[in-house]
């Protein structure tokens, strides 16, 4: 096979999976990151240790487990899902906890003057939150978050370990048939950089455009 | 349900395994410390081509992913003569990896030494490796040791993934008895435990490490 | 003589960080429309004293009452129990604040910094809130600044902004904690002078009014009444005349030496 064809096999046969995976996980991390990153500053303490708890475990074990865990471990006490659902809750899980430590840090950084001055203008602290807090913590934690994507799109080849035809998943199976091993992994490689260089370009756009305030 | 007779009787094959998680851990994350500080410094070199260089190669290891690279070192890498066996591969992988994070690591401990401390060092008449060795680095690197803590442990984390290149470490371990009883649930559970018990509290020494180091500077 | 009942009323208040005692029992009244400066040394609590008032903080003892009603305090079956959120954003529907450091909201403009409360809070239309709006920040002087961000301001500017964005909400009251200490001094008059428009010349002077300050001359000029804070407590009080010309307590005198030098 030519350089060309092996390459639109590839994006042909795992493309899709790949970005359905990054994207839902992406969704599910960030609503997770910032439920359990507001959670943890709660005044409400059952909310803290839930949402800590969940972090705590999250972070400190490891994505691959995680994933294998609920692909295999998961069915044998009776839930079973679908493998790319399992891949996205996975990965989203796993985000979310780390997300969730961005949130929290970013909010913990403005200053307390700033809900002070909410507090004098006597709005409530649900709307010194959504009108005050999250907007300035939202221009600070954009960076992190913006790394955050990377590193998920980058994991979803972990998916392949669980069977999902995803990019990675059809360069092992296209290599174990022509053997064109180094053209393959090194088109893959490319693929996976191509995808995710417009992704960091596009989170600094982003940035430059939520933190005009800034000077 | 959970076996806990089943359990006990797999946990110390997979503590056997867990000596070559814990291995690879550390060579990797030696590796990743050497090859980090080589690019950091290479990415402040003087000579363009050079420091562009280094940047893009940084760039294109950490836009792609690690699995991605393992299987690169371990399936291509002997087409041109170059066979390594699963742990030298896995270490080789994860080490190359990080380096790439490490090197930023390194450059914000560099760019925190106040521009002075060159000027100081040109005014001493140091060579410029004296100045890098005796000068920036001793400054550069305390301030970072939290961080680069914190990358031991992230690195621990992703050994698993050296179970896609044959390397038999815990996770493998754990999947390979799952396969053969078909039971998983203990042998991944317990692989999760083990790695929870290991970062955690890891994770926070190295906080309260970093609050005192934060208050000393 | 019809007799006056005060806006503000202070009973005992006490106020302690752990072992340090910052307010040791207050008892102290305003009355309506009255313009109040407070004086002292730093740290002598003056500041502690509008926070309670502003619910920032809470006092370890005592009462406050606004309008005849406890601030921090509800009753229940006849007894006093710490009064539930709704209450106390009830309560300070009345009362507005101008912080040391301004505190405005950096990611909004001009415009949107004093717009925000009356939408959000007050349930403003868009339409109206921007009329008062530019009407608040046309008195203090910057309309030209509209679609501007604070960081682009001068301390005085971001301070007359935050004043506009404090008058707009129409408080009763308003405290002024030390609003011009984070100032350069070439920066301090254009602040001092909004102030003085809105206690002495403008439609506003029916405001009350609470000025913790250093401006001495400031105080002596809008103030209809001066109190001396020290260690805690209320040391002396009177009209400007009496306690600068006449400061009673050693303690004043000493504290007034340091300005007249």
């Amino acid at each position: 096979m030519s350089t060309f064809e092996l390459l639109i096999s590839l994006l042909k046969g795992g493309l899709k999976v790949t970005i359905i995976v990054t994207l839902f996980s992406t969704i599910l991390a960030f609503i997770l990151g910032f439920t359990a990153g507001l959670a943890r500053l709660s005044k409400y303490k059952i909310l803290r240790i839930i949402s800590g708890m969940y972090v705590e475990v999250f972070r400190g074990t490891s994505l691959l487990v995680q994933l294998f865990w609920l692909y295999f471990a998961l069915p044998l006490l009776g839930i079973k899902f679908s493998a790319i659902f399992t891949a996205i809750l996975a990965i989203g899980l796993n985000f979310g906890a780390y997300c969730s430590e961005i949130v929290r840090s970013a909010v913990n950084s403005i200053p307390q003057g700033q809900t002070e001055a909410c507090i004098a203008l006597n709005m409530t602290s649900f709307q010194s939150m959504r009108r005050v807090i999250i907007p300035q913590a939202f221009a600070t934690m954009l960076p992190n978050l913006g790394n955050q994507l990377i590193e998920l799109l980058k994991s979803t080849s972990l998916v392949s370990m669980i069977t999902l035809a995803d990019l990675t998943y059809h360069a092992n199976i296209l290599n174990s048939s022509t053997f064109e091993t180094t053209k393959i992994y090194s088109l893959l490689l490319i693929i996976y950089f191509v995808i995710s260089l417009p992704l960091t370009y596009g989170i600094k756009m982003l940035e430059r455009r939520l933190s005009v305030w800034r000077v | 349900m959970f076996d806990w007779k089943f359990a006990v009787n797999i946990l110390p094959k997979i503590l056997a395994s867990l000596k070559i998680t814990i291995v690879a851990t550390f060579a990797g994350f030696f590796l990743a410390l050497v090859l980090g500080l080589v690019l950091s410094i290479l990415s402040k070199s003087r000579i363009k081509p050079v420091s562009r260089l280094t940047n893009g190669v940084v760039l294109f290891i950490r836009n792609t992913p690690l699995l991605v690279q393992l299987y690169f070192i371990f399936y291509v890498f002997p087409e041109y003569g170059l066979t390594l066996e699963p742990l030298s591969a896995g270490i080789l992988g994860l080490g190359i990896h990080y380096s790439t994070y490490l090197s930023e690591v390194y450059r914000s401990g560099i760019e925190n030494v106040p521009h002075g401390q060159w000027e100081a060092a040109k005014a001493l008449n140091f060579t410029r490796m004296e100045t890098w060795t005796k000068i920036i680095l001793p400054q550069a690197i305390p301030p970072i040791l939290p961080v680069l803590g914190n990358y031991l442990i992230t690195m621990f984390k992703e050994t698993p993934l050296l179970s896609a290149i044959t390397l038999v470490e815990i996770l493998q371990t754990a999947k390979i008895i799952g396969a053969g009883s078909f039971k998983y649930l203990e042998g991944f559970t317990i692989v999760g435990i083990i790695f929870f018990i290991l970062s955690y509290p890891s994770s926070r020494l190295i906080k309260s490490l970093d609050v005192r180091l934060n208050k000393k500077f | 003589m019809i007799t006056i009942k005060p806006i503000i009323r202070y009973n005992k208040i006490t106020k302690a960080y752990g072992d340090l005692k910052v307010l040791k029992g207050i008892d102290f009244e305003i009355y309506p429309g009255e313009k109040v400066a407070l004086i002292g040394p730093s740290g002598s609590g003056k500041t502690t004293l509008a926070r309670l008032l502003m619910t920032l903080e809470e006092p370890s003892s005592g009462t406050i009452e606004v309008e005849g009603k406890l601030l921090w305090h509800e009753k229940i079956n006849g007894k006093l129990v710490r009064a539930k959120e709704k209450h106390l954003h009830e309560m300070r529907k009345d009362i507005g604040m101008v912080f040391q450091h301004f505190y405005l909201f950096p990611h909004m403009t001009v415009l949107n910094n004093v717009m925000e409360a009356p939408i959000t809070v007050l349930g403003m239309s868009k339409k109206e809130a921007k009329k008062q709006a530019e009407l608040m920040i046309k008195k203090v002087g910057l309309i030209d600044k509209l679609n501007i961000y604070p960081v682009q301001l001068s301390g005085g500017q971001k301070q007359r902004v935050a004043i506009a964005r404090a008058l707009v909400m129409k408080p009763k009251i308003m405290l002024f904690d030390e609003p011009t200490s984070a100032l350069d001094p070439e920066l301090v008059g254009e602040v001092l002078d909004v102030i003085k428009e809105i206690a002495v010349e403008g439609n506003d002077t029916d405001m009350t009014m609470l000025l913790i300050t250093h401006e001495m001359d400031f105080a002596r000029e809008i103030a209809d009444r001066i109190v001396f804070f020290d260690e805690g407590v209320i040391v002396e009080q009177g009209s400007p005349d009496e306690l600068f010309d006449n400061p009673k307590t050693p303690r004043l005198q000493t504290f007034l030496s340091r300005f007249n030098s």
